[in-house]
């Protein structure tokens, strides 16, 4: 059967979900896939758009890559919009040409609303919807004082946010009476209103603008129908957002009196062959305006399309939670109350700044809907009851009461029934993590792998963990932190054992805190935290037994036994000289060699006897040990900066050699990565490291918890901006933050997404400096960085040291005769057992 | 017929490292002695040969115990083995050589079989 072509138009956050689901799905071998977005960016998201002004790029926003549409074979038209839809030949029209479908997906999205005032053609007018529209505002806000949001809703405070990042006294003008007014009740819309004031955003409510003239001391003036006036250099209207159904329109389908495309419930439109998804499309009289229901409508298309004749879309939760300029802000389900018979309890604290109403059915049995406005503590356990007709307790009132005045606790994870939503953004339910647990995940993060539970928006993490913790521990799963049989403690609580008792050796851990002799579990542990407490060399008498192989001797262990050396090579700068030279030894001990990800050279197949004779010939011409083989710093990659290239715009190989000089020989729980790129277009790949670096024109950008490998993570914007030295003490503080309290063989990725309270927390901790411990870290790091010594420089000079290094210590002529050797591409390497006998 | 076997002198205890492994050549081949001084006997001598990549590495493995059994962890693919028995806790069918040790004054003795040479000889 020969494919039929699916065209989406549209590249929006649900556009783009719509692809993720039906790629991975049956139905992507049924269909060549087209999609054209009027925009010339790939989807991003909309959601954290403000978050463009805090230093993140469209990168960061970014839902996808074109290797991503590529791998998928989608024929991805980016900047062509499609101007026309013949619904009998069945093909769309855009200024490049004209193609058939077999099957139309409209993910159109939707315009921001501008309201007819006299005066809005005005060029500082502007909207807020699209990255193009955020440089605008971004433009027009040069070198000026003030801007004007028109629009108190959920988008227009995400507006004032942006506004006050640019540096903007930021206004905002609202026509009802009160913020948020399709969210919030009076007493909640006047709380936030004070919260936002105390911030510094200006809220003027029941204002109608008739008219927007030129300004005098300002650029315009709004003139207000009550005869008052503001004068405003910017004005940004974010006053709700209309369907874009235009194309839907010439082409005849069925649009909604007020707009939108009407859809069924299985998203297809009055044409049986053309579907809508998202804010374009009209269900049941109502538009989604949040991209929740527009991820429903996504999977359910995707779902039937793939032959699946029950999926059905059955309308969506609007709840939200949000932080608005930092205000807790939450509304569940009838937060007007406007179910007959409804009942209210209110909760306001104007002391706190805390504001709970709940509206109880009038059996008083369950709840219909919520309003937080401060404190979203309750809004998890709120939710469950609304979501899933949890029968309320006795005193229904005690969920938003203050835990001192009796207030209950969170609603535990054993009370949620299976079809409970735990992640609403990938749509997983208790019974999904359930099954994922029951597939053989054991920890919070194979969970998350598995069922992308809390990999949206994130808002479900502190939910997602105890649902998991309670699960395992109901399996039996004793969800043991002890390291292995000789400890019973976790290795953050061995760290505190042996700093706080000043404990130096292994023996004395396990003789005063343990039991047995040791394992290799253990051992490395330990080792790794007497490294980072005390810093002694690892091949001291006490500490040699502890290494790993590949830390005793100093190297890389390979498949035959023999070892590989990796010189360290910082940022990657290397003098023509000493390349000749580990040209050289490379060639006096017949090493193949190879260049790393990590802008390293790698000299492959030493034996133990030679790598004392190599090292000694590295550090002569200069060179230091590179710990490739330790759980530490291995790299700081860079490129080439400012000094050379015409982008830069810092020197990042300066830096990249200062943090790899500051930070080498850190004993950690894994191995670290960093990278520092001169500029945006990030060509040392920061992003994909533990620690990242982008130059900035006003300095740098810190990135963190990334990492390759076979669970890639992308790292996370931490702090913009920073100057050299805030940058070097933001990394010491994380990195001795996950040095002291990871697991062992966790990378700074698990670590982060296993924190409670994520990458947040550890913002607070670092940033914010919340458990005073600021200072003891940077001091921590300062005296590991003091204590530095090349640990081949001191085995080398020590004969008690090189005598580990005989292969055989009765035979020091003798050849491991295991070591069978070739030639492939005119280097040695070993001979594979295929090739042998 | 049973192989002729005999004491031989592999090293000198200064040789050996303590909690951990040395590697010495023999008739029969690379043989991983170790020290474990905080246990009693304090030597044990196995294959140096790991079974499962055929490569020459068991004494630089990390030692410890494993429910009170004293084993080396390979350092390759981390399969343990018993220092006692050569069993492989990972899996039975796989176990490895072990040989009788003894500490003679300063020096360490291995009871290993004589050479195939020397035995067809004898």
């Amino acid at each position: 059967m020969s494919k039929q072509t699916l065209i989406v138009i549209g590249n929006g956050m649900v556009g783009h979900h719509f692809l993720e689901q039906l790629t991975s799905s049956a139905a992507a071998e049924r269909f060549d896939i087209k999609v054209f977005g009027e925009e010339k960016l790939l989807a991003y998201d909309r959601v954290h758009l403000s978050e463009y002004f805090g230093g993140s790029t469209h990168a960061d926003l970014a839902m996808g890559t074109a290797d991503w549409y590529a791998d998928n074979n989608i024929d991805l038209h980016l900047n062509e919009q499609v101007t026309a839809i013949d619904r009998d030949q069945k093909t769309v029209t855009t200024p490049a040409g004209t193609y058939d479908y077999d099957e139309l997906v409209l993910a159109t999205g939707s315009y921001p609303f501008v309201p007819p005032i006299k005066g809005n053609e005005h060029p500082h007018c502007l909207v807020y919807r699209t990255l193009e529209d955020l440089d605008s505002i971004r433009a027009s806000a040069n070198g000026v004082k003030t801007g004007v949001v028109v629009g108190g809703g959920l988008l227009g405070l995400e507006a004032a946010n942006a506004l006050k990042s640019l540096g903007l006294d930021a206004h905002v003008v609202e026509f009802a009476p009160r913020l948020m007014p399709v969210q919030l009740d009076a007493d909640g819309g006047a709380l936030l209103r004070h919260k936002i004031e105390e911030l510094g955003v200006q809220v003027h409510t029941e204002k109608a603008t008739t008219e927007i003239v030129e300004g005098e001391d300002s650029r315009l003036r709004m003139n207000f129908s009550d005869d008052s006036h503001l004068e405003t250099d910017l004005i940004v209207f974010s006053a709700g957002i209309r369907p874009q159904d235009t194309l839907a329109r010439t082409s005849g389908l069925e649009i909604g009196e007020r707009g939108g495309i009407v859809i069924n419930d299985q998203c297809t439109t009055s044409d049986p062959h053309i579907h809508a998804i998202g804010e374009c499309a009209l269900w049941g009289g109502k538009i989604f305006g949040l991209v929740a229901p527009g991820y429903t409508m996504a999977r359910t298309l995707a779902s039937a399309l793939n032959g699946d004749r029950e999926a059905a879309f059955t309308g969506a939760d609007m709840s939200t939670k949000l932080k608005l300029l930092g205000v807790d802000v939450g509304s569940i389900g009838d937060a007007h109350g406007q179910t007959p018979g409804a009942r209210n309890i209110r909760f306001n604290d104007e002391q706190a700044g805390h504001y709970r109403r709940m509206v109880v059915s009038e059996d008083g049995k369950t709840l219909l809907g919520a309003i937080l406005v401060g404190d979203n503590g309750p809004y998890d356990t709120l939710l469950q009851y609304a979501l899933n007709g949890i029968t309320l307790p006795d005193s229904p009132e005690t969920l938003i009461l203050p835990e001192s005045e009796g207030g209950a606790p969170a609603l535990g994870p054993d009370a949620l029934p299976e079809t409970a939503s735990i992640c609403s953004c990938h749509n997983v339910t208790k019974g999904d993590i359930c099954g994922a647990i029951d597939a053989g995940c054991s920890d919070l993060g194979s969970v998350k792998g598995e069922t992308k539970a809390s990999t949206g928006c994130g808002g479900c993490a502190a939910l997602l963990k105890n649902v998991v913790d309670s699960e395992l521990e109901k399996r039996g799963v004793e969800v043991s932190k002890d390291i292995c049989e000789h400890f019973p403690y976790s290795r953050q609580e061995l760290f505190h054992l042996v700093k706080v008792n000043g404990v130096r050796t292994f023996q004395t851990l396990i003789r005063e805190h343990g039991k047995g002799h040791g394992c290799d579990i253990c051992k490395p542990a330990v080792a790794s935290i007497l490294a980072t407490c005390w810093n002694e060399h690892i091949l001291a008498t006490d500490h040699v037994p502890l290494q790993d192989t590949n830390d005793t001797f100093m190297a890389n262990m390979q498949k035959n036994g023999t070892y590989s050396i990796v010189p360290r090579v910082p940022g990657g700068e290397i003098t023509p000289d000493k390349l000749i030279v580990l040209g050289e030894v490379a060639k006096e001990y017949n090493l193949y060699t190879k260049i790393t990800g990590g802008q390293r050279v790698d000299l492959f197949g030493a034996t133990l006897s030679e790598l004392p004779e190599i090292w000694e010939k590295l550090i002569a011409a200069g060179f230091e040990t590179g710990h490739a083989y330790g759980k530490s710093l291995r790299t700081v990659k860079s490129c080439v900066g400012s000094t050379w290239c015409r982008y830069g715009v810092q020197d990042s190989v300066g830096m990249a050699i200062f943090l790899e000089d500051r930070y080498k020989g850190l004993r950690s729980p894994h191995k670290i990565k960093m990278a520092v790129s001169g500029c945006t277009r990030e060509c040392a790949e920061a992003q994909s490291k533990d620690i990242g670096v982008i130059a900035t024109e006003n300095g740098w950008n810190l990135y963190v918890c990334g990492n390759g490998g076979m669970r890639p993570r992308h790292a996370d914007l931490f702090a913009t901006d920073l100057s050299d030295e805030e940058l070097v003490r933001t990394i010491d503080r994380v990195l001795m933050f996950y040095v002291r309290t990871a697991d062992r063989l966790q990378r700074t990725s698990v670590w982060m997404e296993n924190l409670e309270g994520g990458l947040d927390y550890l913002k607070e901790v670092v940033l914010e400096d919340s458990l005073g411990l600021g200072r003891e870290l940077e001091e921590h790091m300062e005296s590991i960085v003091g204590t530095y010594q090349c640990e081949w420089k001191t085995a080398v000079e020590d004969p008690e040291k090189r005598k580990r290094f005989r292969e055989f210590v009765n035979a020091p002529d003798k050849k491991d005769p295991v070591q069978q050797w070739t030639t492939e591409r005119d280097q040695r390497r070993p001979v594979l057992e295929t090739e042998s006998a | 017929m049973k192989a002729r076997t005999r004491w031989d002198s592999v090293c000198k205890v200064e040789d050996l490292v303590p909690e951990s492994g040395v590697a010495v050549w023999t008739e029969d081949g690379p043989v991983a002695v170790f020290y474990l001084p905080h246990r009693l006997p304090a030597l044990f001598a196995i294959s140096h040969t790991d079974p499962f990549s055929g490569s020459n590495v068991l004494a630089r493995g990390i030692t410890g115990d494993i429910k009170g059994e004293p084993v080396v962890a390979s350092p390759l693919y981390k399969q343990h083995f018993s220092l006692v028995t050569g069993q492989c806790l990972e899996d039975q069918d796989v176990s490895i050589k072990t040989y009788p040790v003894l500490l003679d004054g300063d020096r360490i003795r291995l009871e290993v079989p004589a050479a195939q040479s020397e035995t067809a000889a004898a």
